[in-house]
Parts: structure tokens; C-alpha cells; sequence
């Protein structure tokens, strides 16, 4: 082998992997930079042509605009509270449930796991008009439970903790149990512990679900102090003209929170997703 | 032995007393408490979709055979199945049908396709790999809602960035929102970028679980790159393709913010996907039964079509 000649080689591949590597980045986050550079800019800057790519300079009017026209810290506050509840809720509902068909013994746990795979099929749009009904008459409307209950248990997420929760020698439970450990406390003390990748993939999915959620909290929020940040953002459309400088600025409010959860908790989410999409 | 901890409600036998006496009639007490004790785990996730997906999936078929009353006079009078009647000779519904499997075609294997490049590249091993990861995952935190927004500043005739490429590319403006045959891609491009950050993870851990063993035999074969990725990569990677490809489909057939962002289901219906349609039937119109039986309808279309999945795809993926 003569070693200048594959070292070449290896180079000229790393050049073209990493020429591919950065145009595809690039070119996904075209979307994202463009608006973040919109949002620094001035209105005569934006109807400008050809349009600018890079603002002047930065020019946080626009941030002002927006914060000063709608409550977004509001709609954050919202969209926060809504989102971890829902995050935590299914984090229980799923691990009880996990631990109940992954661990335990019963007649009935083929039928029931099946019954809950069949939520997976039923679409959301057949259980819309009823849930609403339900919601109304319940008194829910512009009220956190309503934006809340419908989603405290989740099947994807008990079938991905099931998953992990296989992996956990059965043995370790038949030991537990003849020195008297009682079930809950060896799911609490001994299976939620090692489960920790698996939770926190399920509590990331969880909670950029619901903060992303539009039909529901557009359907049950009427007042302006209830709606979340998605239904929120869509009120800067209905002006007369768009001035995109500030939708943008508003675009950018709303997504920094779940692009500081993404860049923390993204390892940890391929991770957790890999134990459950993959291991069937 | 007793219980140490409060879920006693029940009173757990230990397994080695019940083991100690293996009488029938124990043994089935013990099983008859392991159920109950079972089901009380299961309780709060049965409750919550006995309320919000079980019941409402039996309110919407009750609800579909009944006529609204759009005057709110309280009379709704029972018409069988003569709704689905209406809806499926319908042209509109019809027409909203085919534009909801156009759109289907359009951002499923489109999607999961770019997602599968993205994978493949994301999981070579080079230096600065966890930096472009985090980039090609990052769709996945910018809501459909917000995404929606940054493209209609992208797709906009006026000032919009996208034609401003394509006239210095030589090609003509397209009238992205108001052009029928544009509108419904210029829907399915958007939810094809919003949707690449979860079919990316998922790929991409497929991908990471392929063992390496494998690689390496086929290398010590002679085999190449091409073949090393059609007779390893692609079968093993099967599986998690079929899981994305489900995922995908049943995301695509719910695909709400974006039309009602972009189009609000025009222009001349041209985006009008049946979700769009039973939101304005049910909750603008009034006419709750009969957005009821679109509604059925759809489920069971989704329905059919996962099952066609299943048996036709499935027996080709290979489990490992």
C-alpha cells in the first residue's frame, strides 16, 4: 500500500463529506436564518429588491413591536405550564402502564397492550368534534385542564417504555420480590432508575408535542390571557399587511424554547428513540 | 411476609408464600389479585383514553347518523347513514379526498427519502458529526404553526425570497398561495421540512443500530460502498423505514396548521385536505353530523391504507 496516495485519497473524501455536509445544513436552515435576519431588520430594509440576506444591523424594533402588541411572555407562560404538565402527567401514566405490561403478569395483557396500540390508528380529526362537546360541557373551555387532560396519557409512549423496560432482566424482579419488595416500589426504585434514557426521550417528545400542538388550543381558548404561544403567533397575520419584520420577531420568541430543548436534550433523544422505534 | 409499600389496597401475596402452597384454589386468588392489582397500573392511562379517544370515536359514529340542526333549535333528526350517502357522492368531499392522497404522494416518500440521505450522512464517522446531528434534528423544535409563518414570508409573490432565486436561476415567478397547482407543493415542501427532524432521529438511530459486524464482513468480502448499502444497510434498515413510513402517512393524512396558515384550503380548493374541510363543517357551518361522518370516512380510509401497509410491506421488511 503506498501511504501518500490513500492518505490523498481520504483527504479528497473529507473535502467532498464535508462540502455535502455543510451545503445540506445550509440549505435546511435557509427557512430559520432568513427569518431570524428579517427579524433584525427595518421595514424599509424588507421591501427592498433584490432582498437583503443580512440585516444592517441589530435592530430590535421589531422585538419591541411585538412584545409591546401582544403578551407574548404570556402565551410562553402558557405553552410552558401546559407543555410540562402534559410532559409529566405522561411520564407517570406511561410508566405505570409500561411497567404493568413489560413486568407483570396477568390474563388480559395481550387484549389490553392491543387496545391501547389501537389509539395509535384512531386520527385525532374522528375524536375532535366529540372531545369538544366534552370539553364545553365540562366548562373546560379557556381553562388549563381542557388544553391539559385530553393528553396526559400517551400510547406511543408506554409502548416505547415497554420496549426499554423489556431489556430489564426478569430475574432482578423475581429477586426483588422474594426479599419483599412490593411492586411499586421496584418500579420506583429499581426500573424507573435504569429507564432514565428512555424517560427522558419520552419527556422531550412529550413536551415539543404539546408546545406544538394548533387545532386543540385553537378550538378551547377564546380569551386572549389562554391562548398558547402557537395560537398566539397567528394573531400578528391577521393585520391588515403583514409587516414580516415583526411576525418574525415573534416566530423567534416562540421557537427559542424548544430549540434550547432540542440542542440540550437532542443525543439524548436519538438514544431513547432508539430503543424504542428500532427493537420491535 | 407483608406489603412495604402503599399499594397494599389489594393485599398482595408475596410470590414464595403462594409458591409454598400451591393449592388450585390460591394459585387462582393469586392470579385473580395479580389482575387486579395489574389493572389498577393501567387505570389512569385506560381512563384517559376511555374518555378522550375510546368514547368520542363511538360519539363520532352515533353523531354522524344524525342531522345538525345549524339554528341551534335543538332538532336533529335521525338519518341513518343517508350523511355518508351525501358526503361520498359529493363532489367536493370527493375532490377534498383526492387532494388529501395528492398530498400524501407529494410529502411521504419525499420525506422520508431526505431524511434517508440526511441519516446516511449524518452517521459517518468524521470530526463535528454532533454539530450537524443537532442541525438536521432541529425541525423537529419549530412547531408546524411557526414554520408555517417563515414560509409564507419565504413563498410571498411580492418580496418573497424563493422566486427572488428562481428569477436569478432564469426561471419564472410562481405564484406560490394563489396558483392551484403551485399552492398544494407549496404546502407539501413546508410540511416536508417540518417533518425531516423526526424522521431524521428515527432513520438515524436505525442506522446506529445496524452492528458493525456486519460492515466489516462485507468490506473483508470486497464488497462496495453501493452494495455494502443495498444488501446490508437497506434490509436492515427496514424495519425503522416501515415505522417511519407509518408515522409519516398517518401524520400526512392530519396535517392541519399549515393549510389553515398558508391557504386556509384555497386557492378554489385547491388545498381544501378533508381535515380542513370537517374543522369548517363542524365548527363554522354547524353541521356536526355530518362533519361526523366525513370524519368516519376518513378513519376508515386511514384505516384500510395502514392495513394495505402492514400486509404488503411488512412481510417484505426483515426483522432481525
Amino acid at each position: 500500500m503506498s501511504e501518500p496516495q490513500t492518505f490523498g485519497r481520504r483527504a479528497f473524501q473529507l473535502t467532498i463529506i464535508y462540502a455535502l455536509l455543510i451545503a445540506t445544513a445550509l440549505f435546511l436552515l435557509f427557512p430559520l436564518l432568513y427569518g431570524l435576519a428579517i427579524s433584525f431588520m427595518t421595514a424599509d430594509e424588507i421591501t427592498v429588491y433584490p432582498p437583503k440576506f443580512l440585516p444592517d444591523g441589530l435592530n430590535l424594533t421589531s422585538y419591541e413591536t411585538v412584545l409591546s402588541r401582544l403578551p407574548i411572555p404570556r402565551y410562553l407562560f402558557n405553552s410552558l405550564l401546559i407543555s410540562t404538565t402534559v410532559m409529566i402527567g405522561q411520564l407517570v401514566t406511561a410508566s405505570l402502564a409500561a411497567y404493568a405490561f413489560a413486568i407483570r403478569r396477568f390474563r388480559g395483557r395481550g387484549l389490553i397492550f392491543g387496545l391501547f396500540l389501537s389509539t395509535l390508528m384512531i386520527p385525532w380529526e374522528v375524536t375532535l368534534i366529540p372531545n369538544f362537546q366534552t370539553i364545553q360541557a365540562w366548562g373546560w373551555t379557556d381553562n388549563y385542564l381542557g388544553l391539559i387532560a385530553p393528553f396526559v396519557a400517551t400510547a406511543f409512549g408506554t409502548f416505547m417504555l415497554r420496549q426499554f423496560f423489556l431489556t430489564i432482566p426478569q430475574e432482578l424482579h423475581d429477586a426483588a420480590t422474594i426479599d419483599g419488595c412490593g411492586s411499586l416500589r421496584y418500579l420506583v426504585q429499581i426500573v424507573l432508575p435504569l429507564s432514565r434514557p428512555a424517560l427522558g426521550t419520552l419527556a422531550i417528545y412529550g413536551f415539543l408535542q404539546t408546545w406544538n400542538q394548533f387545532l386543540w388550543p385553537l378550538l378551547v381558548t377564546n380569551q386572549k390571557e389562554m391562548r398558547t404561544i402557537q395560537i398566539g403567533l397567528n394573531y400578528l397575520l391577521n393585520e391588515e399587511t403583514i409587516s414580516f419584520n415583526n411576525t418574525m420577531a415573534g416566530v423567534i420568541l416562540a421557537i427559542i424554547p424548544t430549540m434550547v430543548l432540542l440542542i440540550v436534550g437532542q443525543r439524548q433523544l436519538v438514544r431513547g428513540l432508539t430503543a424504542g422505534a428500532v427493537k420491535g | 411476609m407483608r406489603l412495604a409499600n402503599g399499594e397494599g389496597l389489594v393485599g398482595e401475596q408475596s410470590a414464595t408464600r403462594a409458591m409454598a402452597r400451591p393449592h388450585a384454589s390460591s394459585a387462582r386468588a393469586r392470579s385473580r389479585r395479580e389482575t387486579a392489582i395489574s389493572l389498577l397500573y393501567l387505570l389512569p392511562s385506560l381512563i384517559v383514553f376511555g374518555v378522550f379517544i375510546f368514547y368520542p370515536l363511538f360519539k363520532s359514529i352515533y353523531l354522524s347518523l344524525f342531522a345538525s340542526d345549524p339554528f341551534g333549535l335543538g332538532r336533529t333528526p335521525f338519518v341513518g347513514l343517508r350523511q355518508y350517502e351525501i358526503a361520498l357522492k359529493s363532489q367536493s368531499y370527493r375532490d377534498g379526498l383526492g387532494v388529501t392522497v395528492l398530498y400524501t404522494l407529494y410529502t411521504v416518500p419525499l420525506g422520508i427519502l431526505i431524511a434517508l440521505g440526511l441519516a446516511v450522512l449524518a452517521n459517518l464517522r468524521v470530526r463535528g458529526i454532533g454539530f450537524f446531528r443537532t442541525v438536521y434534528a432541529l425541525p423537529i423544535g419549530v412547531s408546524v404553526g411557526a414554520a408555517s409563518i417563515v414560509f409564507l414570508l419565504l413563498y410571498n409573490s411580492r418580496a418573497g425570497v424563493l422566486n427572488y432565486f428562481l428569477n436569478t436561476l432564469g426561471l419564472p415567478s410562481v405564484e406560490w398561495l394563489t396558483e392551484p397547482r403551485a399552492a398544494l407543493w407549496a404546502v407539501a415542501i413546508l410540511s416536508i421540512w417540518a417533518g425531516i427532524g423526526f424522521n431524521f432521529i428515527v432513520l438515524l438511530s436505525g442506522l446506529q443500530g445496524i452492528p458493525e459486524e456486519l460492515y466489516e464482513s462485507a468490506r473483508i468480502d470486497g464488497a462496495n460502498n453501493a452494495r455494502i448499502f443495498r444488501s446490508i444497510t437497506l434490509p436492515m434498515l427496514m424495519p425503522t423505514l416501515f415505522f417511519v413510513l407509518i408515522v409519516s402517512t398517518i401524520n400526512a393524512f392530519q396535517s392541519f396548521a399549515q393549510i389553515h396558515i398558508l391557504t386556509k384550503g384555497g386557492p378554489a380548493n385547491a388545498t381544501n385536505v378533508v381535515v380542513y374541510s370537517i374543522y369548517r363543517e363542524a365548527f363554522f357551518n354547524f353541521q356536526t353530523g355530518y362533519a361526523s361522518a366525513q370524519a368516519v370516512i376518513l378513519f376508515v380510509i386511514i384505516l384500510i391504507l395502514t392495513a394495505i401497509q402492514f400486509l404488503v410491506i411488512e412481510r417484505r421488511v426483515h426483522y432481525a
